[in-house]
């Protein structure tokens, strides 16, 4: 029973982590329609920056906060100065995004050595809370608070701001959106820095419980994708339902079907292309 | 090159045959230099032991100014890229094009596996820590050295010391989902049973996991838990078995806590007792060379990569003592390498066995923290362990190989 419980709750930090990173992959996807494969790598760099910052007297929350702009910098550059020519062009976004990626892990690599980087978990948070006579991680607890506050944060931005506004126009029509005089390519700058921003500050926040090392990117590259595809693209919605989805699939599936952890992980991913291609809260696209 | 020929053949056609006697003479004096190769991983998850296997090789080399048995060392590194196939390019490589006289590496059983046979064909000396237990045992390639030890070597004493030292009766065993893993934690539980221990439950996370806890959730009513992790992935565990707030003691083989692991650590590894064919604090003038070295090169200390491949730089060396220097002789030099037996080395003595695995001392260690640093403090030592540990040589062959489910749970 109470391992049920305890895999329940570490389901929601679980997905709690991952609506940090595919938010950012979800708008970038479908504002942009790039599928941007870096953006695992966003995920590492965000980490290993943080790891630097911190051995430079910084401390967690402002190494979290830094290292994510740092990635979002980076990010920036990355669109004005590549991905903005191969616009419609997705096989070349595809291919160029997947290159930036191998190519960010041998910088990494180069940099960081391929020793692991732990990050320590912030002293306040550090031990366990005990609910209702069950131990949990306080840190993981945290996270899933934190995740609750960026999703009504980037609620509050897409539907009550001028800014998401824009943004929300250019997910449904870009055509018709550059003709009512919004500035859709500096959009993208926006929309791909706030993307690389939340994935950058994401692999911080993971820090503590998964370490920093070379494949790291790898790892949790599919895990974006399989949300954002259950959940639909563009959608801030179906990412933090897909988010919690992903997070319960992964725990309860890799607690009661070890040997089929992955097919419980992605079969769902396949029926739902299969059966609904936008995702369950995705809109259909022409 | 070309130019060189052309000289030589000028000068032997113009100045007649006693200059071509002088020509020859220096190369009986300065006989051509010993090659090499090392297959290391360099990109890619994998980078991180094989940037050590290379530092421990180039430690050793200059150790010896790059000489052994009066001959000069040549040491021609391949980046196998941590992929089968990477690896039987670069060999073929190696040995086609470069003519080694031996290899050191590869570091992953399955780039092993993956040129064991054409390595056996060239006749090419292999000498890799790739602990894969049937290359020693039931298919095993006559050109292969193992100096390190197979997968399950350290899992023995670390399950007799387990139930007799500690008096574990109940343990929960948890590794990575691959051979790697299956083979260490058989190893354990055949001797820990055998023992009178019991396993209750084997958990397999598979290689690559961000998450552990849906598998510590499921860790309770055991005296201790084994985990077999490599790579990466102990730090990984570790950290999260404490944030869990799991309190069972936590034991592993060679890669759990190895030593190089230990400057990324935190006190979550302090308690962790290990098993290892190498440990750090081994007081011999040759590990002591080795750290002082691997310090000032790297600023790192050495764990079990590139001690390993510092020991095999030492077996290389004995083997061309034995046979003068000489290396063309390709079934002479094997026999040499197997039958090297070393006092001083940064393991401790050892030989090798007829299937040219190493019968050697291994290591209980205990992790601590000592003046803000992690160590691992040897706490027991046991000597003369070979691959089938207590157990009868052609009984132990006549079972099946150490795998996921062999042998089955007894319940």
């Amino acid at each position: 029973m109470n391992l049920w419980v305890v895999l329940a709750v570490n389901s929601i930090t679980l997905g709690g982590l991952l609506f940090l990173l595919s938010a950012g992959f979800s708008l970038i996807f479908g504002l942009m329609r790039i599928p941007n494969l870096t953006h695992g790598s966003f995920f590492m760099l965000g980490a290993y920056l943080a790891t630097s910052l911190i051995a430079h007297g910084f401390d967690f929350w402002s190494a979290a906060i830094v290292g994510g702009l740092l990635v979002a910098a980076f990010g920036g550059l990355v669109e004005r100065l590549i991905l903005r020519r191969l616009i419609g062009a997705e096989l070349a976004q595809v291919l160029v995004t997947l290159g930036l990626s191998f190519m960010i892990a041998d910088v990494c690599l180069m940099v960081w050595t391929g020793d692991p980087i732990r990050i320590a978990t912030p002293s306040a948070l550090r031990g366990v809370t005990a609910v209702g006579g069950l131990a949990f991680p306080t840190y993981r607890l945290a996270i899933s608070l934190i995740a609750v506050v960026f999703a009504v944060a980037l609620w509050a931005l897409l539907d009550r701001t001028r800014l998401g506004a824009m943004i929300r126009a250019g997910v449904d029509d870009p055509a018709m959106a550059r003709v009512v005089g919004i500035r859709v390519s500096r959009l993208f700058t926006v929309v791909f820095c706030l993307g690389a921003w939340l994935a950058g500050f994401a692999g911080v926040i993971g820090g503590p419980i998964l370490s920093v090392y070379p494949g790291l990117d790898q790892e949790m590259l599919p895990l974006a994708l399989v949300v954002v595809i259950l959940g639909g693209s563009g959608s801030l919605v179906g990412s933090l339902v897909g988010s919690f989805v992903v997070g319960f699939l992964y725990n309860f599936g890799q607690a009661m079907f070890p040997e089929l952890a992955y097919v419980v992980l992605f079969l769902p991913m396949l029926v739902v292309l299969v059966l609904r291609p936008q995702g369950l809260f995705g809109r259909q696209t022409a | 090159m070309a130019v060189k020929i052309r000289r030589r053949a000028f000068l032997a056609g113009a100045a007649g045959a006693a200059v071509t006697a002088s020509l020859s003479f220096p190369a009986i004096a300065q006989p051509k230099p010993v090659r090499i190769g090392l297959l290391t991983v360099k990109t890619g998850p994998l980078a991180s032991g094989g940037i050590q296997m290379e530092q421990g090789t180039v430690r050793f080399f200059k150790d010896r100014n790059y000489t052994i048995a009066g001959r000069k060392v040549e040491l021609l590194v391949a980046d196998t890229g941590g992929n089968p196939a990477g690896t039987k390019t670069k060999t073929q490589e190696l040995v086609e094009r470069d003519h080694v006289d031996m290899i050191f590496g590869p570091l992953a059983a399955f780039e092993l596996l993956a040129i064991s046979d054409y390595a056996a064909q060239a006749k090419m000396p292999i000498l890799s820590l790739a602990a894969a237990e049937d290359m020693t045992q039931r298919r095993p390639n006559p050109y292969f050295v193992r100096a390190s030890a197979t997968s399950s070597q350290n899992m023995h004493p670390l399950a007799d010391y387990a139930a007799k030292e500690l008096k574990y009766k109940r343990i929960i065993t948890i590794a990575d989902d691959f051979a790697f893993g299956h083979e260490q934690m058989a190893g354990f539980q055949r001797v820990f049973e055998d023992a009178g221990g019991r396993i209750v439950k084997k958990l397999w996370p598979p290689l690559v996991t961000p998450d552990y806890t849906p598998y510590l959730a499921q860790i309770s009513g055991a005296d201790a838990v084994v985990q077999g992790f490599a790579g990466s992935n102990p730090l990984k565990f570790m950290k999260q078995y404490q944030d869990q707030g799991l309190k069972l003691p936590v034991l592993g083989g060679g890669t759990a806590c190895d030593e190089a692991l230990m400057k990324s650590f935190g006190d979550e590894a302090i308690g962790v007792i290990s098993c290892s064919a190498y440990t750090g604090d081994l007081d011999t003038p040759s590990n002591k060379r080795l750290i002082d070295g691997m310090v000032k090169d790297y600023g790192n200390i050495p764990g079990l990569y590139s001690a390993g491949l510092y020991i095999n730089g030492q077996v290389a060396e004995a083997a061309l003592e034995k046979t003068g220097g000489k290396t063309d002789d390709r079934d002479a030099l094997i026999r040499a390498l197997r039958s090297v037996s070393l006092v001083d080395t940064p393991r401790g003595p050892f030989t090798f066995d007829h299937l040219g695995n190493v019968v050697g001392t291994f290591y209980i260690r205990k992790c601590d923290s000592k003046g803000g640093k992690l160590v691992n403090t040897t706490i027991k030592s046991y000597p003369k362990v070979g691959q089938f540990w207590t157990y009868d040589e052609k009984w132990f062959l006549s079972q099946p190989v150490y795998s996921r489910d062999f042998p089955p749970l007894k319940s």
